[in-house]
């Protein structure tokens, strides 16, 4: 499928009021994962407001989509995304973090609307998405599952066991999204615990791979319907994306992994995104 | 039908409870022979996930078939299933008091000939740590069969540790379980024993034996968690001495549980710390210990409390 300049525009624009809406919830002078949030912003964009498919006044409703935050400590920009879909009131965001908040630290399933699994502890929701895939499957819903990863959690063992697990299950309806934005907390992955290469591994563990340019919509809208074609496999999206992206004062600076916003780094932020 | 092993007592009710109840899968990292889950799979072939031997995927897996509203039952050996997954199990599945049961087999010394790798002495400890869990300890086969079919009604995790071996049954057979309800086995006055699994069956020859010296009361309590301490302190109350007894360490078990719930009787004591929940987030530390009762002042207030 071909998408419109327009359409990829207003996408486009969504993903700037994301990554605004990551900055809100960030705040002043309180770390926050800005870089991993923003890496993943334009992705998380296109999944929420257009590829998948559910109900903002029932997000129970059984054949829904998925999405699962593997790489949870970006819960922020997740909430970003529950506000922008209306499932969350945008005057929330600056309430995460605080105490008594519905918006915890990391993705809490109980007590955030929209949000399908407690993740955090890295490494495994990819076995959780996949059990989700599994129950879609069971009930014959047409439904996919989404789970986003980082590219240092991919250290974590279990990410390979359920690599290996999907491809027994054939699970052609669990689609793993990789964001390669090549900087884990300590620094560049490629200078310590070395996860590469990522195409020939993820292969051997028998996933379809679509590697693309993880800030360019049209790349991610293609690699998403192209996932829905992928029959008896799973499909990996390896999204190559820059840490911080969008931001001139933290793009692929580790410190911003999880960093502090000045007030003025702040305004700068806003007024870059605007 | 009665049985004598708890795994077959386990293995046979939860195909039972599958032919009446469409929502439960049943998931095995290798040990299905063993966990008896391999029944399950010759019945429900399509409801039974050979998982590998890979404990922490086969418990998130279950989370997420969870959140499909399927009922997982997770399998594997007492020793694995709460300690290899335990960051899955506490992660996901009991924050988030997800629909999963874990079946922890082969639990105790019960696997007896392949030692300390294979045997679960901790499990309960584990466990009962965990905020949201429901911990069961049957003590023999005909309670086994009762648990199975009432761990389904329980909404959010639980687990159950069964015994590997043969032994005849000391509970009656058609006796309903109740999650939380301890039960007085022999009357006595002198001394009462509390005990779980295996060891109420010894607790009961141990009191046999002293008969006319020792009027020993034996209560099972299959419950680990949640402890009913009112149960447990009113069946305590007339008795000089408590003895407790499980297939388990001294530690974090059903002995700990007690002692929590008893320890008020002997000398005023009050325990300040996390009260068996999750943490949250704040903005700062202080906030978030005070959130949890864990100021000065919740010491002062302690102090006072035992100094009456």
């Amino acid at each position: 499928m071909s998408y419109g300049k327009e359409f990829i525009q207003e996408l486009e624009n969504k993903a700037k009021k994301i990554r605004t809406g990551v900055i809100e919830c960030i705040g002043v002078g309180v770390a926050g994962h800005v870089g991993g949030s923003f890496s993943s912003a334009d992705m998380i964009t296109a999944l929420y407001f257009h590829k998948m498919r559910y109900d903002v006044n029932d997000l129970k409703k059984p054949d829904r989509d998925r999405f699962i935050l593997s790489k949870g400590h970006v819960a922020v920009l997740q909430y970003a995304a529950l506000a922008e879909a209306g499932i969350i009131p945008k005057e929330e965001l600056k309430t995460a973090k605080s105490l008594g908040a519905r918006l915890q630290g990391h993705p809490d399933v109980i007590k955030t609307p929209g949000i399908e699994a407690g993740t955090g502890s890295l490494g495994q929701g990819l076995s959780i998405g996949l059990g989700m895939a599994l129950g879609q499957k069971m009930d014959g819903y047409n439904a996919k599952t989404y789970v986003l990863m980082g590219d240092g959690e991919i250290a974590e063992g279990q990410i390979w066991e359920a690599a290996m697990a999907a491809t027994n299950f054939k699970a052609d309806n669990l689609v793993g999204i990789l964001d390669r934005n090549r900087l884990q907390a300590m620094g560049p992955i490629e200078e310590r615990f070395n996860t590469n290469p990522l195409i020939p591994k993820w292969q051997a563990f028998g996933w379809h791979v679509i590697e693309i340019d993880g800030h360019n919509m049209e790349e991610i809208l293609s690699a998403l319907d192209q996932a829905d074609t992928i029959k008896g496999q799973p499909t990996l999206i390896l999204m190559n994306t820059v840490k911080g992206k969008g931001l001139s004062f933290a793009e692929n600076v580790v410190g911003f992994h999880n960093g502090v916003l000045t007030q003025e780094l702040y305004d700068t932020a806003i007024k870059q995104l605007a | 039908m009665t049985y004598i092993n708890q795994r077959v007592a386990y293995g046979n009710t939860l195909v039972e409870l599958a032919k009446e109840n469409k929502n439960i899968v049943a998931l095995e990292a290798d040990l299905g022979k063993s966990t008896m889950s391999y029944l399950f799979q010759e019945t429900f072939p399509n409801r039974y996930f050979e998982m590998g031997i890979a404990e922490a995927d086969m418990a998130s897996v279950a989370a997420g078939l969870s959140q499909t509203g399927k009922i997982p039952f997770i399998h594997s050996f007492a020793v694995f299933a709460a300690g290899r997954a335990y960051d899955q199990i506490r992660q996901t599945i009991s924050i988030g008091k997800l629909n999963v049961k874990i079946c922890g087999s082969s639990s105790g010394l019960s696997d007896f000939g392949d030692g300390s790798t294979h045997q679960a002495v901790e499990d309960m400890a584990i466990m009962r740590a965990i905020p949201n869990m429901t911990v069961l300890c049957p003590a023999d086969a005909n309670e086994t069969v009762q648990m199975v079919k009432a761990m389904a009604d329980i909404q959010g995790p639980c687990y159950i540790r069964i015994n590997r071996n043969d032994y005849e049954n000391v509970t009656q057979e058609d006796k309903v379980f109740q999650v939380g309800m301890p039960s007085i086995v022999k009357e006595g006055h002198d001394v009462v024993v509390f005990a779980c699994g295996i060891m109420l069956t010894k607790a009961l020859e141990a009191a046999k034996t002293l008969e006319g010296v020792v009027s020993v009361k034996v209560v099972n309590v299959s419950t680990i968690k949640p402890l009913n301490k009112e149960f447990i302190v009113e069946a305590a109350k007339e008795c000089k001495g408590v003895v407790t007894a499980e297939e388990h360490s001294v530690i974090g078990g059903l002995g700990s549980a007690v002692a929590e719930a008893l320890c008020k009787a002997c000398k005023p004591i009050e325990f300040v710390g996390v009260n068996d929940t999750f943490g949250c987030s704040a903005h700062n530390y202080a906030e978030v210990l005070e959130h949890h009762g864990l100021t000065t002042a919740h010491i002062i207030e302690a102090i006072q409390c035992v100094n009456k």
